[in-house]
């Protein structure tokens, strides 16, 4: 049992890797293609990127998509495709901005209520998604992506000046009040730059997502679901509380997606605020194949991506570059995993067959003998 | 239970190698600067960069105009869509450890990362465009766009046949309401009968309203559909769209924005229609910071770019304000003087 159970590992591990080589292989031909010389391109961004304020930068960039990859991973378990990521860590990120620059509390109090503040924005959020599946059967694709766009709107709408926005001096730039200064989020003093102390939060999430789903009755009903909506059903599974349940822990996790940088860096949410996180998430769950550790991998290797482009383009070469090895490595994710699933059912198939070819000749055996 | 602490080992081990890993490895900021006398310019461009005919390829003039006069060698790195501020200050920092000297960040949004950088490069001087930064080695390089857009809706209004009057504006911010502002107030007070409808064509952080000339087309053809004569466009790459219909409408006229843009080689087809173009003159700015790097005499502080001294200006390519031009100066005159103040919000 214990050996079967180091193949399957093999062979889960074989599925990134395969995709993330091929998808170098690949790169290194389109750099080819537009007359580059692609090792050097390589051994620029993995020198850039192993520098110690790279790591912090991919630490710190990682922490942010990790959550996200998170968020998208509790869906993704559930056979739910929640696109709405995006949309609910802005709206989230947004309330909770405003809100911490509303208050003048002391750090502890505060930090905790922007936080709940940004998880029940997010959770309500794709609770609409959720709720609009189980009573109008709205496929939660075309729900959540139309929710990422009034999230747009209703956020246009309030960062004005009047309503939820404040203008700066130079009469440019409109965002939410600064968070106080005591709310800022601990980091540690790494140098030369610190690392967000939401590192921390997005580990524990990473446990608790992992505990959630595999040691508990819920994780396991969320699972069966995912697998099987019917069969979970006749077992005695109440499916559509579970959808909406799951939506909300999904929301409830986009939610803490926009924290590392509103509460460790920019602690206000204003036209800037980074956008299209939701997306990422979505390309990192698939990588890490919505295992808590892969997740964390994945993200790693994004904001290690991320890092180098700028560097590339720094050199001389297209910043492009690294879009199309990321887009490539979706797909040969996508691709791999298939193979990879294929090839481990037919060895198991394979595997069956002899133990049964094996247990008929021993019987044939006993029969002879007999 | 036993593979509970096995996968909590783990974690605990990735976190801390991943913490211990922070804390040793050279930094790539460790190289040291060189000061060599060659002027070398770092340009840190908006979402969009060198090639929107509009707002960055303003800056792009002076930094060529730098190149060709002052013998600079550049670097020009562009914004990517949905960054973070640590990227910017990646962008910033690298250009500034490069030995660039000096570091112009086109576009407001790297007021912050400005603020965070230029203290951390004393001997670097570093541009703002758009905005005004904190930093002191800093050289905050905005512009009065009202008072250009002002001058539009002078220009506007005098053209009107009916005193129907269009605006659009590409994102809803405040930086482009001051166009609107500005430009409402000049159509306002040359014909009180006139009326002005002010469209943003995307709200708040969608910024798809400076890239989109279908929804520019769509905007304007509204506006048309509606009456309206004389459009003005603030809107970066959605004003091409938007040009485009007015050139199809007969006797109506287009204002374009930021560069000459009846010159544009995308847009010169449409040139009679294009009645001015509100410039707003970034390669100025650029170019004397770099001069004043080149001269030892870095500039810091704020520099407003006014209509009185050219910073912001109508273009008179195809002559089509020749019949109105001596109203204009004479309004020109009148904002330089301070006896018209012109508003910068709507």
């Amino acid at each position: 049992m214990k050996k079967f159970d180091k193949e399957r590992v093999l062979l889960g591990i074989a599925a990134p890797l395969l995709a993330i080589v091929v998808a170098f292989l690949v790169t290194a031909l389109v750099l080819l293609a537009t007359g580059k010389e692609p090792f050097n391109a390589f051994a620029i961004m993995f020198d850039y990127g192993s520098k110690s304020d790279s790591q912090v930068y991919i630490l710190n960039k990682a922490t942010t998509y990790y959550l996200a990859g998170l968020a998208v991973a509790v869906g993704f378990r559930m056979n739910l495709f929640n696109i709405g990521v995006d949309g609910q860590y802005r709206l989230a990120a947004f309330f909770a901005a405003a809100l911490g620059g509303a208050l003048t509390l002391p750090g502890p109090v505060q930090i905790p209520l922007i936080i709940l503040c940004a998880m029940i924005v997010g959770a309500m959020w794709a609770g609409i998604a959720g709720l609009l599946k189980v009573t109008r059967g709205v496929s939660e694709v075309v729900s959540t992506i139309m929710l990422n766009a009034i999230a747009t709107a209703i956020i246009g709408y309030l960062l004005q000046e009047g309503r939820l926005g404040h203008l700066d001096t130079a009469g440019t730039k409109v965002s939410t009040k600064p968070i106080p200064e005591s709310s800022h989020f601990f980091e540690f003093p790494t140098t030369p730059s610190p690392v967000w102390g939401f590192i921390v939060v997005a580990i524990i999430a990473g446990i608790a997502y992992w505990f959630t789903l595999s040691r508990t009755r819920f994780g396991f009903d969320l699972r069966t679901v995912g697998q099987s909506g019917s069969a979970a059903e006749a077992s005695g599974v109440n499916v559509k509380r579970m959808v909406v349940t799951s939506m909300l822990i999904s929301g409830a996790m986009a939610g803490l997606v926009g924290m590392p940088t509103l509460l460790n860096d920019s602690y206000e949410y204003s036209g800037d605020f980074p956008v299209g996180i939701g997306f990422t998430g979505i390309a990192i769950a698939l990588l890490g194949r919505n295992h808590p550790i892969g997740i964390a991998l994945g993200a790693i290797l994004w904001a290690f991506l991320e890092r180098g482009s700028g560097q590339l383009e720094f050199q001389g070469y297209d910043k492009e570059i690294v879009g199309v090895i990321q887009g490539v490595i979706v797909l040969c994710v996508v691709i791999a995993y298939e193979v990879v699933r294929r090839y481990g059912l037919k060895r198991q198939q394979r595997q069956v067959g002899a133990k049964l070819a094996a247990q008929a000749r021993n019987s044939d055996k006993q029969e002879v003998s007999a | 239970m036993r593979r509970v602490s096995k996968i909590t080992t783990a974690c605990l081990a990735t976190a801390a190698l991943a913490f211990t890993a922070t804390a040793c490895g050279a930094s790539s900021t460790d190289t040291a600067e060189t000061d060599s006398e060659k002027l070398k310019i770092g340009m840190a461009y908006d979402v969009g960069g060198r090639g929107d005919n509009s707002f960055n390829d303003s800056a792009a003039r002076g930094l060529d105009k730098a190149k060709a006069d002052l013998g600079a060698e550049t670097k020009e790195l562009t914004a990517k869509h949905g960054e973070t501020p640590a990227d910017r200050e990646a962008r910033l920092s690298s250009l500034a450890e490069g030995g660039y000297n000096p570091v112009i960040a086109v576009g407001f949004a790297y007021k912050d990362t400005i603020d965070e950088i230029a203290p951390k490069y004393p001997k670097v001087s570093f541009g703002l465009v758009d905005s005004v930064a904190d930093a002191k080695n800093v050289d905050s390089i905005v512009f009065t766009e009202e008072q250009g857009s002002y001058l539009a809706g002078v220009a506007a209004a005098l053209k009107s046949k009916d005193g129907k009057i269009g605006f659009i504006g590409g994102v809803d911010l405040p930086l482009i309401k001051k166009f609107a502002a500005g430009f409402e107030q000049g159509v306002m007070d040359t014909d009180p009968k006139a009326s002005v409808k002010i469209q943003y064509l995307t709200t708040g952080t969608d910024l798809s309203g400076f890239g989109s000339p279908d929804k520019g087309k769509a905007a304007a053809q509204g506006m048309l559909d509606k009456g309206i004569d004389v459009i003005y466009t603030a809107a970066g790459g959605s004003g091409a769209g938007a040009i485009q219909a007015v050139a199809a409408e007969k006797g109506t006229w287009a204002i374009g924005v930021d560069s000459d843009q009846a010159k544009d080689p995308a847009l010169s087809k449409y040139a009679a229609s294009i009645m001015t173009s509100v410039v707003k003159n970034v390669d100025t700015g650029v170019y004397e910071l770099a001069k004043s790097v080149k001269d030892k005499k870095p500039l810091t502080g704020t520099h407003t770019y006014s209509l009185a001294e050219d910073g912001v200006s109508l273009t008179t390519t195809g002559d089509h304000l020749k019949d109105i031009q001596s109203k204009l100066d004479e309004v020109k005159k009148k904002i330089v003087d301070g006896e018209i103040k012109v508003k910068t919000t709507t």
